[in-house]
């Protein structure tokens, strides 16, 4: 019910988010969804890709600060109030959310949100109490 | 082990008489053949045979790094140069660089002083010796290099740089020992991380490290990465080169400095004047045997303090205190006094934090700035912005608390810090001179 991310430290200087689309397109890793944290020296690049654990050694080896992490993607209705519901759910059942990010799927027309939680195991038990959709890892890593 | 048992473990007595004995002769000495300390001593209105006890040292003025500038490049030696045998210099990174010559007894006696070390240190002549010190016009290669020979040991030229092939040399020899800076053993030891080589499992056991400041919390990292007992080594080549003081394997606290060679005194930076025995201040060394080019109350620029105790190992020979740095690479910061050292001893506090750093001082108006770049790594890495900023807050308060200065961090990637293979380049200082 988890899916690996990968986050990358990124210095805030010319060319690094560069280095890192290159160093992967280079050996064929496909990027699924990415978001970046920025504050004023660094940013924390976020990314779910086909293949983790090769992304995660070849940056390493191009000398990038890397770490895995387990993230929860859930399915919602591409349509108004469809995070509104979500968030209500998980705001009820006071899950922490570290932060999160979205996008949309390409056939199904379903919106998908990636969500950090502190206390990840919970709130995977409370989406599914609510009979909310979360997507297994390989469906994500495979659109 | 003791190399010279007789002169080691002198009675402090016999210390002083012949300090006294040997402090006389050299000025008078010097008074004879260089002209700089005949205007020196004539300034003061004092004479060579004017010195009945050590207690008249304070009476001859001290002698700076400008005076072997302005004496550049061989105005201070006290011998022609047909009996000096050996000639080197400081790499003169804020001016001219500084000359220093050897006679043939000079070379003799820092042979003697290295030997003496290498055994305090715990090496002996089984011992296979990887002299990374630069050979060159700096003393530390080829003085480590004349020492270790001298105990029987097996000696590996390897000078700086080129740190694959040093592991590879050191796989494959079996070196035991390794003479370097602190930083660069350190820097070996991610070189080997990176190419696999565990250099835990190689038989080095002993570091003897020195030509620039460090720490003891540096000391605990390089014994548990490199797998070895660190000892701290002090020498700087207007005195001798390396071999000046070492600590011996048996207490590791303190370096004792050859006393029949040397008269180490403490003393306040701003006044000059003579610090008692535990209070920290600059070291001022006088040479009582040096023939090539004598020193009398050289201001070392180094900050420690005398340690008067006995010593476990037995030597009568008193200890520095680990340098603290250098009156030089303190920083004025807001009115504050900064060291370096200060700034990496808060960060090897840190969980996880590595020991490289820089400082970058800025002046933004009136207001002097302080920037610490640190890296990040797995250890400290974390997916959350606020994990991050709360580390940055961590050291900034931990700096404040300690300097009452505030500073900013700025975490930057791993292996972006400039590694030096040499002297460890920790400030940048872009205010206006």
């Amino acid at each position: 019910m988890k899916v690996q991310q990968i986050s990358i430290f990124i210095e805030n200087k010319s060319g690094r988010l560069a280095e890192v689309a290159r160093v992967l397109g280079e050996k064929g890793v496909n990027i699924r969804a990415l978001s970046l944290a920025d504050t004023s020296d660094f940013g924390i690049l976020r990314l779910i890709v086909d293949n983790t654990d090769v992304a995660k050694d070849i940056l390493k080896a191009s000398g990038f600060t890397v770490s895995k992490t387990e993230v929860v993607a859930v399915e919602v209705p591409d349509q108004p109030g469809g995070l509104s519901s979500i968030l209500g759910v998980l705001d009820e059942a006071k899950v922490n959310v570290e932060y999160m990010y979205a996008f949309v799927e390409r056939n199904a027309g379903n919106a998908v949100i990636i969500f950090r939680f502190d206390e990840t195991d919970d709130a995977i038990k409370v989406l599914q109490q609510k009979g909310i959709s979360i997507l297994p890892g390989d469906h994500i890593y495979g659109l | 082990m003791i190399w010279n048992e007789e002169f080691e473990t002198l009675p402090r007595e016999a210390i002083a008489s012949l300090q006294a004995k040997r402090l006389q002769q050299t000025a008078e000495r010097v008074y004879a053949t260089v002209p700089f300390y005949q205007k020196q001593f004539d300034k003061a209105g004092f004479k060579p045979d004017q010195i009945k006890s050590l207690d008249d040292l304070k009476r001859i003025p001290f002698t700076l790094k400008q005076d072997m500038r302005d004496n550049y490049p061989y105005g201070l030696f006290a011998k022609p140069l047909d009996e000096i045998v050996r000639i080197h210099a400081s790499s003169g990174t804020t001016g001219k660089p500084t000359v220093v010559g050897y006679t043939r007894r000079d070379i003799d006696n820092w042979t003697e002083m290295m030997a003496r070390s290498f055994v305090a240190a715990g090496a002996s002549r089984g011992d296979i010796i990887h002299n990374a010190y630069g050979y060159g016009l700096f003393t530390g290669g080829l003085g480590a290099h004349y020492g270790a020979e001298a105990i029987g040991a097996s000696v590996i030229p390897m000078s700086g740089g080129n740190s694959k092939k040093q592991l590879m040399i050191m796989q494959d020899f079996g070196s035991t020992v390794l003479t370097c800076t602190p930083s660069y053993s350190l820097y070996l030891a991610e070189i080997a991380a990176e190419e696999g080589i565990d250099i835990r499992k190689l038989k080095l056991r002993v570091g003897i490290l020195g030509a620039e400041p460090w720490t003891e919390k540096l000391r605990d990292e390089i014994q548990e990465k490199v797998g070895i007992k660190a000892i701290d080594i002090y020498g700087l080549s207007e005195i001798l080169g390396p071999g000046v003081g070492i600590e011996c394997i048996e207490a590791q606290n303190g370096l004792h400095i050859w006393e029949d060679h040397f008269i180490p005194e403490i003393i306040d930076p701003n006044t000059g004047d003579i610090l008692p025995d535990g209070e920290q201040g600059e070291l001022v060394i006088s040479t009582i045997t040096k023939e090539g080019i004598p020193m009398l109350r050289y201001r070392t620029r180094d900050i420690t303090r005398i340690i008067a105790e006995p010593c476990i190992c037995g030597r009568t020979h008193r200890r520095l205190a680990r340098m603290c740095g250098r009156t030089d690479d303190m920083l004025i910061i807001r009115g504050v006094n900064v060291f370096p050292s200060q700034i990496e001893s808060v960060l090897m506090d840190i969980e996880g934090v590595e020991p490289h750093y820089v400082l970058i001082v800025n002046r933004d108006g009136n207001l002097d700035t302080l920037e610490v770049q640190v890296e990040v790594n797995e250890q400290t890495f974390s997916d959350e912005v606020k994990v991050l900023q709360s580390l940055s807050r961590t050291i900034e308060k931990e700096i404040k608390d300690l300097l009452g200065i505030s500073c900013r961090i700025r975490l930057v990637e791993p292996k972006t810090i400039a590694r030096s293979e040499g002297k460890a380049q920790r400030v940048i200082d872009n205010r206006p001179k």
